[in-house]
């Protein structure tokens, strides 16, 4: 069985290998990529599942403070926009990588990175500012589901920051290869699906909050 | 708090005589089994065979070991019940209600959690590669994760006897009760981090045998060529990949709300009890068909195996395959009909649940109609077999008369719930999982179970069954609710002595399975499968060596039918072209997985006993682990030469 890969055949870790562990690895490629999508849908059914339970609670705020309209609808759109940047610019990483442009890979990966960063910032301010003014998680049934619905997005993007990270310093180490290049177009999925979350997260929490 | 956490001297069990008994076995077993390994010298196999392996029919046994172990553990727990109620009437019986409460949690916990998922997927692994002419899984890595991370899960469970208490509030863990408020101790956290670091693990076996099945098919096999046991086997996995999430997010809310002080489920500030019964049973429900749909795959080999028949309706038994997992989204709520959702909804989910018995009848008929004029040999699994149809129309009966909504209302938490789901599960699940045991026994050990002992087994479970949920259904109508430590209606008692002697039937099954696995082990010569076939089997499990080797087939088959090998064996003329002389590439051992394994098993208990320093250092150790493996320089890969065989042969016939 002969496959044609999109994948370029350099790097210092394939030059070795035999016809069989190259048509082995390039199969484990394409199982990989099903398997993500599948991880994928698995997390989208966690998201889910946050969103309905903020969409029962968002209101059962008891003695706390209506968490709605103590939203920041400007810095979420700051932060939206930084994110939404973040995936273009992983978007052309990707891309640099695909015509085997190491550098200017590298040079979009730490812009992502960066957008990424500033974004998880703002996130941990917005936090930060809520407990002081006295609106922890631990206040009401309906700030504990905030907290945990855009708490569990900032989480997948600490992990996704920190897999940037190890990708950024592998794409320096070993040089592009098959793996990486599909492990990071798999890291590139795991981001645009953030995206794809935090923008339900914009809708459903923030410009919620704000007709509030 | 401290260094520590809230670990202290006070966490050993003294507060119960039995309690201690039991963490007393529970460590001079393992002491016992750790120094026998070092008499014997097994450390350096045992690591190299075993734990280091990502063979799936090696991890495959290793989770039937776990489901063994785990199953006299949990069946453990269920005679000290069966006892306690034969003797708590108007008296406390022998156990204090605090570890009575433990008692039935563990026993649940234990079952479905560590007893029966790692049963079915222990069998998944071992046959289904070999059923669809693959290779391995498609991640052999993750899978050894997978079942150290519910080995992991196991292993906490079995601390939570010896260090601290288990959870009371039942395998389910329902708030408010399983709150801080009412329950603050580590019991409800060892369930919780079981429960997540396990399923982490199931969700990751799904995603797997999803893949392997989608994409490691041997030529010509499309679909609907698949053996039925496949076909359940994807279904399941993907009831797993997204049934799962709920049980993760559900037992996740329930572990913030402990430890950090929120409120998703607390009685006051907001919090929404009802809100877990709807998350943890929207996993809770897909999970009975987890455990049962595999077992029905099970039954569906065995029957047409033994009556050497093809299956009658193959399509239709993937459709009503297919319908049941897509039908068990859709009725969760009826686990919770008196929650107070109108008639209508009520209504809605009952109906939902009925339609639920029409591909399950489907189901039952084709077995039988297998069956009908086929030339039958009553083999052990088609012993399990015929027990389960008999016993299993009976729990069905009774589920459709639980979900009729002002039934239920009735009928809510008693015993009689309890009788049903143990009449779905026994026969359902758990006599389907020993049927496929000694099926597949031969294929994964390289010789057949005795017979005589595993008909003996069958007779005593099945009579032990009926003689120990009969009365629970008796019960159900008198009014006894479920989990009562003691109570004072006089007419209860001789139904619950008459359930307690029928633990001792199933008692006596188990000792009979250990005496056959004994003897069947003494015997392994004149036991021994020289063919691959023992049973003329159909599919083409039976067409490699047994056991197989670690590549599972030489050449790859090419599938011209479905039931490949039995049209094999029937078509007259056909010979199979012999092949290249093949190089394969497998993938290279490896301890990492059982590394990861541990650091989870750290990391859950350091969040139990909330010593946060090491649960974050066991965190940092799985990430360090996982970076390292991106940086090898190697395929990870180890290339196996076939020799030519039959230009072998020919060499060895002409000189
Ligand atoms: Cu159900």
């Amino acid at each position: 069985m002969t496959t044609t890969s999109s994948y370029p055949d350099r790097g210092s870790r394939g030059s070795g290998w035999t016809a069989v562990e190259k048509e082995e690895l390039e199969r484990a490629v394409r199982e990989r990529q099903a398997g993500f999508w599948l991880y994928l849908l698995s997390d989208a059914l966690i998201f889910a599942l946050l969103f309905a339970t903020w969409a029962v609670m968002a209101d059962r705020i008891a003695t706390g403070p209506d968490t709605r309209s103590l939203l920041d609808l400007n810095k979420a759109f700051v932060e939206t926009m930084l994110l939404l940047s973040s995936s273009f610019t992983f978007g052309l990483a990707t891309l640099e990588l695909r015509a085997d442009r190491v550098r200017n890979c590298l040079l979009w990966m730490a812009v992502t990175f960066l957008l990424g960063a500033a974004f998880l910032g703002f996130e941990l301010t917005e936090f930060m500012g809520l407990i002081d003014q006295g609106a922890g998680p631990d206040v009401s049934g309906s700030l504990s589901s905030f907290f945990t619905l855009v708490g569990t997005h900032g989480l997948h993007v600490t992990a996704g920051l920190v897999w940037l990270a190890v990708s950024f310093i592998q794409l320096l180490v070993i040089g592009n290869d098959i793996q990486l290049c599909a492990r990071i177009e798999r890291l590139g999925m795991f981001w645009h699906f953030l995206d794809i979350v935090w923008i339900g997260i914009f809708t459903f929490v923030y410009l919620w909050g704000a007709a509030a | 708090m401290t260094f520590l956490g809230r670990l202290g001297i006070d966490s050993l069990p003294f507060y119960s005589p039995v309690a201690f008994a039991g963490a007393a076995t529970e460590v001079l077993a393992a002491l016992m089994i750790l120094a026998l390994v070092t008499w014997k010298g097994w450390w350096k196999p045992l690591f190299r065979d075993w734990i280091a392996t990502v063979d799936h029919k090696k991890i495959g046994i290793m989770y039937l070991f776990l489901a063994g172990v785990m199953l006299l553990r949990g069946f453990a727990d269920a005679m000290l019940m069966r006892l306690q109620q034969a003797m708590a009437l108007n008296s406390d019986g022998y156990l204090p209600p605090e570890h009575f409460n433990q008692i039935f949690s563990a026993h649940g916990t234990i079952m479905i959690f560590f007893m029966a998922m790692p049963f079915l997927t222990g069998l998944i692994n071992i046959v289904v590669p070999l059923q669809i002419g693959a290779r391995d899984v498609a991640f052999p890595f993750l899978n050894a994760v997978s079942f150290w991370l519910t080995g992991a899960g196991a292993a906490l469970v079995l601390l939570s006897l010896v260090i601290g208490k288990f959870s009371t509030a039942g395998w389910t863990a329902y708030p408010p009760f399983s709150e801080n408020s009412f329950t603050p101790g580590p019991g409800v956290d060892y369930w919780i981090w079981a429960v997540l670091v396990a399923g982490a693990g199931s969700t990751m076996t799904g995603i797997n045998v999803l893949v392997t099945i989608l994409m490691r098919r041997a030529p010509g096999m499309s679909l609907m060529r698949m053996p039925l046991f496949t076909w359940t086997a994807l279904v399941t996995s993907i009831l797993m990949v997204f049934a799962f999430p709920a049980l993760t997010t559900s037992s996740a809310m329930l572990a913030l709300d402990r430890t950090l002080g929120f409120h998703f489920f607390t009685n006051g500030d907001g919090g929404n009890m009802m809100n877990y019964a709807n998350l943890f049973w929207i996993w809770g429900h897909p999970e009975v068909y987890i455990l049962i749909l595999p077992a029905f795959g099970i039954y569906s080999e065995v029957v047409a195996t033994f009556s050497d028949k093809r299956l009658f309706g193959y399509t239709s038994l993937v459709f009503a395959t297919a319908v049941i997992g897509v039908l068990s989204f859709t009725v969760w709520l009826h686990h919770f009909f008196t929650m107070g959702a109108s008639a209508n909804v009520n209504a809605v989910f009952g109906i939902a649940t009925m339609i639920i018995a029409v591909p399950t009848g489907v189901k039952v008929f084709d077995w039988l109609f297998t069956m009908y004029r086929g030339s039958i040999r009553l083999t052990t699994p088609m012993y399990w077999t015929i027990g389960f149809m008999v016993t299993f129309v009976i729990g069905g009966a009774t589920g459709v008369l639980l979900a009729i909504p002002p039934v239920d209302f009735l009928m809510h938490n008693s015993v009689f719930l309890v009788a049903h789901f143990h009449n779905m599960l026994i026969p359902g699940a758990l006599f389907g999982f020993f049927a496929g045991f000694s099926y597949w026994f031969p294929k994964a050990f390289g010789y057949r179970l005795d017979e005589t002992w595993g008909k003996r087994a069958f007779w005593a479970w099945i009579t032990g069954f009926y003689i120990a949920f009969m009365p629970l259904y008796a019960l159900g109508f008198m009014g006894m609710p479920r989990r009562m430590e003691h109570y004072d209606v006089a007419g209860w008692q001789p139904l619950l002595i008459t359930a307690a002697i029928g633990a001792v039937f199933i008692l006596a099954g188990i000792a009979c399975q250990i005496v056959q696995l004994y003897v069947s082990w003494k015997n392994r010569e004149s036991l021994c499968d020289t063919t691959g076939d023992p049973w003329d089997g159909r599919t083409l499990e039976w067409m490699t060596s047994s056991p197989p080797k670690p590549w599972n087939f030489d050449r790859i088959p090419t599938v011209h039918s479905l039931d490949e090998f039995a049209w094999r064996k029937e078509t007259a003329g056909f010979v199979d072209e012999p092949g290249a002389p093949d190089v394969i590439a497998l993938p290279k051992d490896s301890l990492l997985p059982m590394a990861i394994g541990a650091s989870a098993f750290i990391f859950g208990f350091a969040m139990i006993w909330h010593i946060w320093w090491l649960a974050i250092m066991a965190l940092l150790t799985i990430l360090a682990m996982l970076t390292a493996t991106g940086f090898t320089r190697d395929s990870g890969l180890r290339i196996i030469r076939i020799e030519n065989r039959d230009a072998a042969r020919a060499e060895v016939a002409s000189s």
